[in-house]
């Protein structure tokens, strides 16, 4: 909220500076986001007299006037505002002033032909108002030459944050209590105007929702004069931001930003009959002072009349029943209305206003019959009006609140030692009444201090007047000798697959962990059922992710239509799935897209070549590897998912079922979907499916045992069906005889001429290892006639 | 003799003028090949008496060996020419490209999470994560924000119309907070923990994205209080930073979730156009600025996640990971840090072998 130094200063006696407030605030926790001191933008601009008026030889619309400064010769000054004339006291800006509205610099210069040596301004050009008919006039007893910042009242405006906490700071009496608890200064007591009020109230007034509104109290206040508020009232109106509109409105938005006290005036002309608090019918409506129309229901609390709905109650008034120019006899509303339902129904309503703000975090149980007799003698005094006796609906929830507090929590809480006499000082100059008869003392907090629950608070309020900056530091206890490790296998596992990503030569990227619906339909496991926000901040941002593919494929398209044309991204996060019982199940996942070329055009190496399935498998593997997956166990298996190529994807499992990483070339249509037209390969390993070492851990090795024989090669080629996995031969052969077999690798694949239609040629280098003693001829043939049985059993014959 | 020496001084000088292989192994067959003019004399000694051989044999044996050792001589350089003029043609054009392997990177918010892992670790605090898709109890409820509390709707919550088993509205977390509960009610009391993630609000503009990143710290143990809080801050900053100046300045704040509650801010002063943090910032040329929220864990809090607050109480805090990177290593834009873009992430991403440790000092040099 904003505030004038001269408004702060109605509440506080203080010969502190700005700065000095400015930084006593921050220090008790009311944070100064800025201030603005008006009279800077106002320098150089004074209060002059026009001693005479001529008209401009060579323009009909300017004149040329003598202007009596306050000082030294007169001085001419070109003026083109039609109001301009003898006699009448004006504001200068003198050369070196800056304009507010327009930043210029004024200087002496000669406006066709004749000299000027400054500018008579407006309204408009000191930004003080949107007038710009003429200059402004100011009263016969303004002080000629004398500063216009100085004469007009203009003062440093804070605008300080407020934390929800504090409903009983959002106004400016408020902070001043704080401050002055603080030690900046004292606070003033409020000053009643008087007034006199004669018997009854010519309204009946009620709550029959005593839940919503506890307490409603009014007054009639007859035969007022409504019109423009007085300067003061305006020039405090308008540091706060807002604009003044007339008495009766401006008299009760200051009660508000004053005292954090919201009111209501209603034209007393425009009810009928009782005015009642009650919940609103269900589809009721009512128009509200922002000229927008609202449909309650019976869960909202209103003040109506016979004929309807007036306010919407502690949030926002009625266009219909609000004070014009011409309203003569009000009615002044001031209640409490219960917080949790003035939130509940703002909410609901999507409706903000000042008044929700302070009803919803609680105003002052205690300021309903001041703040009604402030309003009153504010008004009586300013716009004239008879007042008649207050009318109390309900009353306002009157138990104090009763803390036992230890002093010494300050320190053990706190962590500062403050005397317990001072702590005693800064509770009572905050309105708390301390007992100190008792072992531990007892607190009464004040009503308006709803954010004050327990020992904890009173502690909070001690340490920020202290200085909650002054707490010393303390080393947290530290464990003896050398800090243990702390991760989990989690986490080693995701810190060393990322940095093997990068060491492979992949780009980390952060997505977002939400995608277009479409995009996540097109990813989603078949059956699951997406998390999609009900509150988007926008379509595109909408479903939580099933795969880490979508967003690295948008990021890929984004780098495409940039120009990239090769790339290599990674990103390890999670997708987003549910549990049975509707939690959520979110797993740990490492995503691949590998995008365009594998190698650009070079020298040595020729034409461009495009990434494919194999550089997918080759990320996929040597990751799972670092992952701790047991690479020489994993199966090819098949059903990557219909968003792969049908031909040209796998799985990677151990065992038939469990599944730890897809990868391959992503399928045309996954492309289009994309609007992708490079070809992309990916890979998708699901960190959480690989099973984890089991005990604790241990860092010898096995013993090194190199064999004393030297191993010997053989190499076999094998007709095969053409449909046959290579890998599955491979493996078969691998298992022939385990005690002999120690590798074998395929080096040679051929269909084609020489190999019958429909089959394939496999080649297969198969190292052997003796153990105790050299082989003999028959001890290869026995091998060999293992291999080429186990190959036949996949349909292999040894080619001749 | 004189004729031996004559022939041997020809052959000799015969070998050293041989233009090719193929003249040289002639000259060898005409001296020292089966029918070879030495080969001949050497036969003849087999024939002499001893007193002639004894005469004799020295100037033969002579002659065999200097032209044998000629022939190998001059066979070797004739070697070592062929070689240099093949090596020759295989001259390769060394200013030409090797073949480049990718360079891939770490992206900051991994690194710096990984800055904050070693350094907290140090400290003895352990690494803990949550679930990213909440309940509304551990994401408000438990954090002493009730249904109708006003900072509720302050958090611009995304929400989905699911909920759970418990009847509890399913939401992005708002924060890291609700892992400080879960680690509470799962593991007791004491605990010191960090708990780095995602978090998500309603929000997007210039500096804020609808996604970001947040660390918390939580530590709750006995007698443990605001002054430990301030040494944590204090501690964890000058070692991220790797500055010993880092100036704090507390203020009282407001989090429904702790009391009293601090705002941080952190002193600062403009240089080259950036902000680098260090002094203090009420020295010439310095300011302060906001960087972290924090405060004594609410009783409330701690009764929610089942410990008694009478026996136990701590601090938490929470700051945001990509606005450390971005003081830290200079980024400007917290959009692009989502964006994927190729050029961003090699320029601001860290090397894998940029692996945070205390000894090496956590940061990695620019």
């Amino acid at each position: 909220m904003k505030f004038s130094l001269t408004w702060l200063k109605d509440h506080l006696e203080t010969e502190a500076s700005v700065a000095d407030l400015a930084a006593a605030m921050n220090r008790i926790g009311l944070e100064v986001e800025g201030i603005e001191d008006p009279a800077e933008r106002l320098s150089g601009f004074t209060v002059a007299k026009v001693l005479s008026a001529e008209k401009h030889p060579d323009a009909d619309k300017l004149q040329v006037l003598s202007v009596d400064t306050g000082a030294g010769e007169p001085l001419q000054v070109v003026c083109g505002a039609p109001n301009a004339r003898a006699g009448m006291l004006g504001v200068l800006g003198q050369p070196g002033a800056v304009v507010p509205s327009n930043g210029m610099e004024l200087r002496k210069s000669a406006i066709r032909g004749v000299e000027s040596n400054g500018m008579m301004c407006s309204v408009r050009e000191l930004e003080l108002g949107d007038e710009h008919d003429g200059i402004i006039e100011l009263p016969d007893d303004a002080p000629v030459g004398h500063s216009f910042a100085d004469y007009h009242g203009s003062s440093p405006v804070f605008d300080v944050a407020i934390t929800p906490n504090r409903p009983d700071c959002m106004g400016v009496y408020g902070i001043a209590r704080d401050l002055a608890a603080a030690g900046m200064g004292t606070l003033k007591p409020i000053a009643f105007p008087a007034f006199e009020a004669s018997d009854g109230c010519p309204v009946e007034i009620r709550s029959d929702d005593s839940d919503g509104c506890p307490a409603f109290y009014g007054r009639v206040i007859t035969g007022v004069t409504n019109g423009p508020s007085p300067d003061w009232l305006q020039q405090r109106l308008q540091s706060a931001g807002q604009r003044p509109i007339s008495l009766l409105v401006d008299l009760t938005n200051y009660l508000m930003l004053a005292f954090g006290r919201p009111a209501h005036a209603y034209d007393l002309a425009k009810l009928t009959g009782p005015v009642v608090a009650r919940r609103a019918k269900n589809g009721e409506q009512v128009l509200a002072l922002n000229e927008k129309t609202y449909t309650l229901d019976d869960a909202m609390t209103v003040i109506a009349d016979d004929k309807g709905v007036h306010d919407i109650a502690g949030i926002m008034g009625g266009e219909n029943s609000g004070c014009s120019d011409d309203t003569t006899d009000v009615l002044l509303e001031i209640a409490y209305f219960n917080p949790d339902r003035i939130g509940a129904t703002g909410r609901k309503l999507g409706l903000a206003s000042d008044a929700r703000t302070r009803f919803e975090r609680g105003v002052d149980p205690e300021f309903l019959d001041d703040g009604l007799d402030l309003l009153t003698g504010l008004i009586v005094e300013l716009a004239g009006g008879a007042a008649s006796d207050v009318v109390r609906a309900g009353s306002p929830p009157g138990v104090a609140k009763t803390i036992t507090f230890d002093p010494a929590l300050t320190a053990k809480l706190g962590g500062v030692a403050v005397d317990e006499a001072e702590q005693q000082r800064i509770l009572e100059s905050l309105g708390f009444s301390v007992d100190m008869t008792g072992a531990a003392w007892t607190v009464t907090v004040p009503l308006r201090r709803h954010d004050v629950e327990g020992p904890a608070d009173l502690v909070e309020e001690v340490v920020r007047i202290y200085g909650i900056d002054d707490v010393a530091s303390v080393a947290l206890p530290r464990a003896e000798g050398v800090a243990a490790p702390t991760a989990s296998h989690e986490q080693k596992q995701e810190r060393r697959v990322r940095r093997a990503a990068a060491g492979r030569g992949l780009n980390e990227a952060v997505t977002w962990s939400f995608l277009p619906v479409p995009d996540a339909e097109h990813f989603a496991a078949e059956g699951q059922e997406l998390w999609v926000l009900d509150n988007p901040i926008s379509e595109d941002m909408k479903a939580m992710r099933p795969s880490m593919i979508p967003g690295l494929l948008a990021a890929a398209k984004r780098n495409v239509d940039r120009g990239a044309a090769s790339l290599r991204l990674f990103e390890i996060g999670r997708r987003y799935f549910r549990n049975a019982d509707g939690s959520s199940n979110e797993k740990p996942t490492l995503g691949v897209v590998l995008a365009g070329e594998r190698s650009a055009r070079g020298w040595a190496s020729g034409k461009a070549e495009a990434f494919d399935a194999f550089d997918a498998k080759a990320e996929a593997m040597a990751l799972l590897a670092e992952a701790g997956a047991p690479a020489e166990k994993l199966q090819v298996m098949g059903e990557a998912g219909p968003q792969f190529h049908p031909g040209q994807s796998a799985t990677l499992r151990l065992g038939p079922k469990n599944v730890l990483a897809r990868f391959g070339a992503l399928h045309p249509k996954t492309l289009a979907t994309f609007d992708i037209e490079v070809p992309v390969v990916a890979v998708e390993i699901f960190l959480d499916a690989i099973p984890g070492k089991k005990g604790a851990p241990s860092f010898a090795r096995t013993a090194y045992a190199p064999p004393a024989l030297q191993s010997v090669m053989r190499d076999f080629a094998f007709l095969v069906p053409g449909n046959l996995p290579a890998g599955d031969l491979q493996r078969m052969i691998k298992g022939a005889d385990k005690a002999n077999i120690v590798d074998a690798r395929i080096f040679d694949v051929f269909s084609g001429q020489g190999v019958p239609e429909g089959k394939k040629s496999v080649a297969i280098e198969v190292t052997l290892q003796p153990s105790e003693k050299s082989y003999k001829d028959e001890d290869l043939k026995a091998i060999s006639d293992k291999v080429v049985a186990a190959a036949a059993k996949l349909g292999a014959e040894l080619r001749g | 003799m004189t004729e031996l020496n004559t022939r041997k001084e020809q052959t000799l000088s015969a070998i050293e003028s041989a233009a090719d292989a193929d003249a040289l192994e002639a000259l060898r067959v005409e001296a020292l090949g089966k029918q070879g003019w030495i080969s001949q004399l050497l036969k003849t000694l087999g024939k002499m008496t001893p007193e002639e051989r004894q005469e004799k044999a020295p100037a033969i044996q002579q002659a065999r060996s200097e032209v044998a050792d000629a022939i190998a001589l001059r066979k070797q350089a004739m070697d070592d020419a062929e070689l240099d003029r093949k090596l020759a043609t295989e001259t390769l054009d060394l200013s030409l490209p090797a073949p480049i392997s990718a360079k891939g990177s770490v992206h900051p918010v991994s690194q710096v999470m990984d800055e904050l892992a070693e350094i907290f670790a140090d400290l003895g605090f352990a690494v803990k994560t949550g679930p990213e898709v909440e309940d509304d109890w551990h994401n408000f409820t438990a954090l002493n924000m009730d249904e109708n509390h006003p900072a509720r709707a302050m958090h611009d919550t995304f929400y989905f119309p699911d909920r759970d088993a418990e009847d509890r509205a399913m939401l992005l977390r708002t924060h890291t907070s609700p892992v400080q509960i879960r680690t509470m009610v799962k593991e007791g009391a004491p605990v010191r923990i960090i708990a780095p993630g995602r978090v998500y609000r309603s929000d997007s503009d210039a500096t804020h994205t609808p996604m970001f990143h947040q660390v918390e710290g939580l530590v709750i143990d006995k007698d443990i209080h605001l002054g430990h809080l301030k040494w944590t801050l204090e501690t964890f900053l000058k070692a991220f930073f790797e500055r010993d100046d880092i100036v704090l300045r507390l203020r009282p704040s407001y989090f429904p979730f702790t009391e009293p509650s601090v705002e941080v801010d952190v002193g600062f002063e403009v240089v080259k156009g950036r902000r680098v943090l260090g002094g203090s910032g009420d020295a010439p040329g310095h300011a302060w600025m906001e960087l972290l929220g924090s405060g004594m864990v609410n009783r409330r809090v701690i009764e929610f996640a089942g410990l008694d607050p009478d026996e136990w109480q701590g601090f938490a805090f929470g700051v945001g990971v990509d606005r450390l990177a971005m003081l830290k290593y200079g980024m400007d834009d917290l959009r692009a840090f989502f964006d994927g873009d190729i050029r961003w992430l090699q320029h601001y991403g860290f090397s894998p072998y940029d692996q945070p440790t205390l000894s090496a000092g956590v940061g990695a040099g620019a």
